[in-house]
């Protein structure tokens, strides 16, 4: 760094990390250091002030760049399903403890009645949807807020016992929508659609996910 | 209710739940998209290429031992995919990215324009970085990529990755003074 080689070593450490500071992503023993440097060096802080800048015009240059199409997912799941399962895993697939983890996360009156209502397929089909939800998502995987722009637009859906995960997932993807939470009352889950579209629009989305009745059974706007 | 971590959906995928593949590609698929199209510079292309790095994830999320953090592995699968695709790439089209990538840093029309506008001039700017430091830019402002884990996804020493941002705001504090901007660093 030949730039700030009359600098002290030190400080050249101090300033070397004021993008990490910036960005949060220091160790907490890192982040004082940077803190006590900057506390009493008044041009280090101006550096800092100018690392600040750079971040924010790299986070709006990125989020300006939009986001991919729908054919991305289109060709990564036709892929998917011409492949067919993956791999062998070095886990064992252990159905009696997933299904017994689906319905820990229940009260036994819900157990009690989806074991009534429901058939076997369509409560294996509950359990794998339960297990994948991806609202509110736990600290380490948190995106910026404006790196997706869903709409605010929700909908309850119950699916056809008869569908197969990868005729929901079509599905879903067809009419750009994605789970975000249940199975709630009579095994329906909440969705959310994608596009940030206008409400009557979206009825008229609704209207067409409602006419594909080998999916869906149910189906109305929140 | 709690929602599954990215872990316990490689696990998932591994077994062969393709919802648990479509929830991991919702929650991750625009930073790796974002991040594999600011090296390609070809939206299409981009997008081929996210599809094929969810691919990869899919069939080897049974070899996935959690050194590093998923949203880390995604990246470093995407960078490879990114490069290998820019290798294949006939050399007109590089000479053709390489004279735009020039033309970026000249003070054209457009950056006269935007002169008046400094945060405009700092995204040209950012711009017309190499790949190698637009990659180091976003993965630390951007990607939130610790030290530690932009040695991982680039394949580089730590204080490599240091030395290298360094120089990658260097060049692009140049750049700024080449459009006017003098910021007084380094």
């Amino acid at each position: 760094m030949n730039a700030v080689s009359n600098e002290a070593p030190e400080r050249q450490e101090i300033e070397a990390l004021l993008p990490w500071h910036a960005a949060g992503t220091l160790s907490r023993r890192d982040r004082e250091r940077v803190e006590r440097a900057i506390a009493n060096d008044s041009d280090l802080a101006r550096r800092l002030m100018l690392v600040r800048e750079e971040q924010q015009e790299t986070i709006h240059l990125n989020e300006s760049l939009g986001v991919p199409s729908a054919r991305a997912m289109e060709k990564l799941f036709a892929a998917i399903e011409a492949e067919g399962a993956p791999a062998p895993a070095r886990r064992s697939f252990d159905l009696v403890g997933r299904i017994s983890g689906f319905l820990s996360g229940f009260s036994p009156r819900t157990v009690a009645y989806a074991a009534a209502a429901a058939t076997v397929a369509f409560f294996l089909q509950s359990a794998v949807l339960t297990t994948v939800l991806i609202k509110d998502q736990p600290e380490g995987t948190t995106e910026l807020a404006s790196a997706h722009t869903p709409s605010n637009a929700h909908a309850v859906v119950r699916f056809s016992p008869q569908a197969t995960s990868s005729e929901i997932i079509s599905f879903l993807l067809a009419h750009g929508a994605e789970v975000v939470d249940g199975p709630g009352k009579n095994g329906s889950f909440n969705i959310r659609f994608t596009n940030d579209l206008p409400k009557a629009e979206i009825v008229k989305v609704v209207q067409r996910m409602q006419s594909e009745t080998k999916v869906v059974e149910f189906i109305a706007t929140k | 209710m709690q929602a599954t971590s990215d872990e316990e959906l490689i696990g998932r995928i591994a077994s062969g739940d393709r919802l648990a593949m479509q929830v991991l590609f919702a929650r991750h698929h625009v930073r790796v998209y974002r991040f594999v199209l600011r090296l390609v510079r070809d939206e299409s292309l981009a997008e081929d290429l996210i599809s094929e790095v969810f691919l990869d994830v899919w069939r080897q999320a049974g070899r996935f031992e959690g050194r590093s953090a998923v949203p880390t592995w995604l990246l470093a699968i995407a960078r490879f995919k990114a490069l290998t695709a820019l290798r294949r790439k006939p050399d007109e089209e590089l000479d053709d990215e390489a004279a735009a990538a020039i033309e970026d840093q000249s003070d054209d029309p457009e950056v006269a324009l935007a002169k008046k506008d400094k945060s405009a001039v700092l995204r040209k700017c950012l711009e017309g970085l190499s790949a190698e430091h637009r990659e180091i830019i976003d993965l630390v402002y951007y990607h939130e990529k610790s030290v530690e884990e932009v040695a991982a996804i680039v394949g580089i020493p730590e204080n490599t990755v240091k030395t290298r941002m360094f120089y990658a705001r260097k060049r692009l504090a140049e750049l700024l003074k080449a459009a006017g901007i003098e910021r007084g660093w380094p």
